[in-house]
Order: C-alpha cells, then structure tokens, then sequence
C-alpha cells in the first residue's frame, strides 16, 4: 500500500505496537533551551535515571537569554538562575552544549539545522512548540511538555498516538513581495488554528519546491498556528545541498547512503491522505493579522473584518474581544493602523533570507519617527555574523534599526524586550496572542518585508508598491 | 501521579474559544525552576487588572465557584505553546477536569502527564454545561464509564484508552517503559545499521 512520508518515518521509528494507532515511538534527535528543561533534570535525579543517550541532544538557551549588554551581570535573578541551570544540567550530564558566549549560539530552531543536527528521516523533539520548524528537512518534529522531555531524556522513547495524515498543496507561483510567512498565514487564515489538529501536515506543491530551506523552515514552522503539531516537506536537492558539510550532517563515506536513504522518504504515489487542502500560491498577497489568533489575517489591502461576517456566535464573542483588545475598528483599513514598534526576528524569521528580505526593503531610507523601536534580533551568531559580512548590519543601523544579540527576544517577551501596553507591533514572530510580546502589547504578524517597510512608512503599507 | 477515576464537583464556566497556553499562563512567569506555584498567575489578564488587584466577580477568584474541581472551557483550548507550565497552572487552582469542544493535541498530552482528564463534548453538550457549571450543579465525570452526568444529562467521550490506563492507574510511565528496555536495544541495533550516522561512534 503507499505510504504518506509520515507514515513512512512513523512506522521506521516504531519500538512497540500498542494498539488502537498507540506506539512506543523512538526519538533520534533532542534539542533542549533552558525554559522547559529543568524540571525535567530534576525529575531524573530526583529518580536516579540517567539519560539514555547524550549523543541525541543539543542544549542551548534562547527563550531568556538578553539580547544586548551580555558583558553586563544580567539583572534578572531568576533568568540568571534559569540559564545557569542549564549550563550545571548540560554540564552535569554531559550533553553538547552551546552557551551563550558561542558564536554558535542562537534559537533551539535555527541552531539545529545550521549544525545539521535535523535530517531527513529522524524523529526530533524539543520542549518548545515550534520545533515543527525542522519539519523543513523531512524529519518528523514536534514539540513536547517537561514530562516527554524526561521521558525522552531516560528511555529515547515517546509513548504517542499516530496523528492523521493532511496534505496542504499550494499550487501555481507564488507573487512579487510574497513570502513563505504569507503562505503561512494564508494557510491558517484557510484552515483556522484548529485546522490541523490531530493531523501531521505534508506541504507539497510548486510553491513549496520553490521555497528556500529558510522559507520551508518558516512555513513548517508556523503549523503548530494551524493545530498541527507536526509539518513535513519532502527532501529535495535544496535540502541536500544545505546539509551537506554541516558539523553534525553525515560524513564523507556515509554522505551518499544518507542521501539515497533521504530520497526514498517522500510520499509515494497515490498515498492517501485523510484530508486534502488546496491553496492557489498566485492568489497569495501580503497579511497582516488584525486579532489575537494567528487565523485573524486579512490581506494588507484590506479592511478589519466586521463581528457580524462571522458565523459562529463563540467566534462573534471572541472577534469582539480581540479588537477591543487591539484598539481597532470593524471597517477600518489595514494600511491606517499606526505601528509603535517593529520586530524582526523569532525562530519564524530571523534566518539570513529573512534579514537580506527586510534590508532590501529599505533602499536608503529611515525608520519612521512615530516608531519607538525597529529591532532586529538574528536567528544565531552565526546568521548576525553571516549578515555583517554582507553589511546588512550597517544597512539596518543606518536607516536606524537596532541590531541585537541572538534569541527569542520579543517573540514572547521573557527577556525585557517587550511592547508597551496598547503599543501596536509589526512582528515577524508566530503568535498575536493577548499579552504575548508583553501586558498590553498589540501584535500584528506579517513577513520580514512588511515588517520593514512598516517601519520606514511608520504604518502598514503594501510592500508590493514600496 | 495521582490517580482519576471519578469525579463530582461543581464546575467553571470559562467558555471562551481559542484559549491559548499564554493566557493559561504568561510566559514572563516560566522562569522559575520548579514545578509548582504557577496558580497563582494562572490566567493572569482574566482575574488580574494592570495594577495587580483583582479583578472583581473573575470565576476564578469569586465565591460563585470556589471549591470547582472542572473547567469547562471554549473550542481549541490549550492551543499554542508546549509549556507544561499551563497544566501545572490549572492544577494548582484545583482543577482535575477539563471539558471542552475540542482541545490543542500537546496541551491535552500535557495533562494526561499531571493526572487531568481533557474531555472532548460536542459544542451544545458544553454549551449546556455552561449553564449548569452557572447554575451551580454538580457534575459527574466517571472515565472508567467514560461519561460526564449532570442532572437528567448524560454525555459519552471517546477517550484514547492508553491514557485512560494511565490516569485510572497513576502510572509511573518512565517506569512502565523502562520495562521496554530491550524492546529499544534491540531498535538501536537495527536502527544502527541503516542510518549510523545518527549514533556517535
């Protein structure tokens, strides 16, 4: 019978069969950050396990990791006390570990593929909801609570129920100014944020074969907005190509068995998928989300929807809380909603593409004066050093942006760069949720283009005629 | 863990759709290293004001409910971020039950790990419920039945039956797989010869 690529990687990774679609499924590959780890240490030595195999995991912080003074005592006693928990665990247990001082260093879902830890074929797991992101490589990825991580930590194992198969094809070519965030958002405008639940999303089509790893990364990344706690694209040449060399990718000798092992993981022929999407690429415009879930996106041409529009008398309810919350308007154009404060970054967008797509944005000029900030955060130290080598940094200083260290920064405001109250954001991040980049904070999720040219324009505009 | 099989309580109504996990618990508030004291930040902007007092007839903090042992909640809820902080949250307001139409796929794993049974209703059952958890009812939730009682209502969940092993038993599941031991040596080995460039030499 045909297989999906899902069912494919699932059934490669089977330990027991437990029936009614249960299994005891093994893990290849962990990545740990320090938010959602400690408990899980603890919880190991509290039982006197260890960990099963040290040669499956990364560790490195993000979530809580300042982005600028890092030469400064860091004035947050009880990050300092996160983040140096990490570091007794990684060190404790012996686990490969990148600290904050590392070039390296950077966010769990861009440090990953740069080391070429994700590949094609592996189960990946990491406490953090959008390790989705690796699906971009073909590995099956997905986030986990503190429980699963010591359960991973102690046996290599998850204890899962095999999620249903959906395939997401996005046909024709995808426009001038678009990019994979506004496939992203077009995709969860369409399916909504419980869309994909219970599903694990295949991305096929011409749009996604034409996508860069970045852009694919970007797109898996956000299928956890859509419900999906998992999203895979099948492994091409760009992928190969962006592996190959990598620290931790196959080496030479073992290079060309991975590869062919790699080519036989996309879905076969007439494999049948218990739900099929179909989104017209050519259609896509630049989005801007106006509410507080990822599923509140209009086209930047458009107008904030009208409470009435919506069927469904709980959804009714939330619309008109959410833009009593966003400070907005039914009716009131997209392109008139003023932007306090840009961010450009978060393991969505911080990625090099991303960075040279804001730049190009900027064409000499400055950021607007009613911004009270425009901060870009890189992915890792290696994307900021990658940027400085092209200029980017000065291109993005010049015109008045801020240029930061590596993290997660503003995309859930753990460290202290956050939003004011009622500050409306142009964010690059994942989540416009209530309180997310801060209390009070008004986040619109566009692409790192949109989120540039906001910055310059001092409002949302259409990059397309900027 | 600690063990459910049946539960009768009194319930709150919090019916909102698409709750996600920053609103079960901001993440200013996952900096702490332990797994408890997360309550009392649980749903911070529904029962908090900016100046940090209450806020007045919040279901979570007025008399109406006090002393509920189930949430009866909207459409998606626990959507977003992994954070297991969001159950150990709920837990510790006193929650062991959560009723929903539907709920996000790692947040209802997530509870099944601190021993809260996530019951899936279609959308009039909980509507109902609402109004029962407001009128002040009792309701009954029996997993080893799998149905939820309240008044003259009876409702049937679907429930994986794996999890409900886990609950009903308050396994140790690190323990319980651990006595798969061989089962994931004798996967390795196989595993191994395929893809060795997985495993450090």
């Amino acid at each position: 019978m045909p297989k999906t690529m899902y069912d494919k990687i699932w059934d490669m990774h089977v330990v027991e069969e437990r029936g009614n679609g249960n299994a005891l499924l093994y893990i290849d590959r962990h990545l740990v950050h320090e938010v959602t780890s400690p408990q899980a240490f603890e919880g190991l030595r509290a039982s006197g396990r260890t960990i099963h195999r040290t040669d499956s995991i990364i560790a490195v912080p993000d979530h809580n990791v300042p982005t600028k003074d890092r030469d400064q005592p860091n004035p947050d006693p009880m990050s300092t006390a996160q983040l140096a928990a990490l570091d007794a665990n990684a060190k404790e247990f012996g686990l490969d570990y990148i600290p904050m001082d590392d070039v390296r260093q950077g966010i769990v879902h861009v440090v990953g593929p740069e080391q070429g830890f994700t590949q094609p074929g592996v189960t990946l797991v990491c406490g953090d909801s959008h390790t989705s992101t690796h699906g971009a490589f073909g590995a099956l990825a997905f986030g986990i609570g503190t429980s699963e991580i010591e359960h991973v930590l102690a046996t290599q194992t998850l204890a899962l129920k095999k999620s249903r198969n959906m395939r997401v094809t996005v046909t024709g070519e995808l426009p001038v100014g678009c990019s994979a965030k506004d496939v992203a958002l077009a995709i969860i405008g369409a399916i909504g944020t419980a869309g994909g639940t219970a599903h694990v999303i295949e991305y096929a089509g011409p749009v996604i074969e034409s996508l860069s790893m970045e852009g694919r990364m970007t797109l898996c990344n956000m299928s956890i907005e859509a419900g999906a706690r998992a999203g895979l694209v099948a492994p091409d040449e760009k992928t190969f190509e962006y592996l190959k060399g990598r620290p931790y990718a196959p080496k030479a000798g073992q290079w060309e068995a991975a590869v062919e092992c790699w080519k036989a993981l996309r879905s076969d022929e007439g494999a049948v998928f218990d739900r099929e999407v179909v989104i017209d690429g050519s259609e896509i415009v630049p989005l801007v989300t106006w509410g507080t879930s990822p599923e509140d996106v209009v086209p930047v041409t458009a107008s904030v929807p009208a409470i009435s529009s919506f069927a469904d008398r709980n959804k009714q309810e939330a619309v008109k809380k959410a833009l009593d919350y966003m400070g907005l308007a039914e009716g009131q154009p997209i392109t008139d909603i003023q932007v306090d404060r840009v961010f450009i970054g978060s393991c969505t967008n911080s990625r090099i593409e991303d960075l040279r797509e804001a730049a190009n944005v900027i064409k000499g000029r400055k950021v607007a004066d009613n911004i009270i900030a425009a901060m870009i955060v890189p992915g890792s130290g290696l994307v900021k050093e990658q940027a400085e080598a092209e200029g980017l940094d000065k291109l993005f200083l010049d015109a008045g942006f801020e240029w930061r260290e590596p993290g997660c920064s503003m995309c859930l405001a753990m460290n202290p760069d956050k939003a004011g109250p009622g500050e409306h954001v142009a964010s690059t991040s994942n989540r416009n949720f209530v309180g997310r980049q801060g209390p009070g904070a008004r986040t619109h999720l566009v692409s790192p283009a949109m989120a540039a040219a906001a910055a310059i324009a001092g409002h949302f505009v259409d990059v397309r005629n900027f | 863990m600690e063990k459910f099989t049946k539960l009768t309580a009194t319930a709150t109504p919090f019916p909102r759709v698409n709750v996600d996990t920053d609103i079960i618990i901001p993440a200013k508030h996952l900096k702490s290293i332990k797994r408890s004291g997360f309550g009392v930040h649980a749903f911070e902007t529904v029962r908090y004001n900016a100046d940090g007092s209450l806020i007045e007839d919040n279901v979570f903090d007025g008399p109406k409910y006090k002393g509920s042992k189930i949430l009866i909640a909207g459409d998606n809820f626990g959507c977003g971020s992994s954070r297991e902080h969001a159950p150990w949250a709920i837990a510790d307001l006193g929650f062991r039950c959560i009723i929903a139409p539907s709920f996000a796929d790692i947040f209802a794993g997530n509870c099944v790990k601190n021993g809260i049974l996530t019951v899936a209703l279609p959308q009039d059952a909980v509507d109902a419920l609402v109004l029962a958890a407001e009128a002040g009812h009792q309701i009954t939730v029996d997993l080893a039945d799998q149905t939820v009682m309240c008044g003259n209502a009876h409702y049937e969940f679907d429930y994986n039956p794996a999890h409900k092993k886990m609950l009903m038993e308050g396994l140790d599941e690190i323990g319980q797989t651990l006595t798969s031991k061989a089962a994931i040596s004798t996967y390795e080995h196989k595993e191994k010869l395929i893809m060795p460039w997985l495993y450090r030499a």
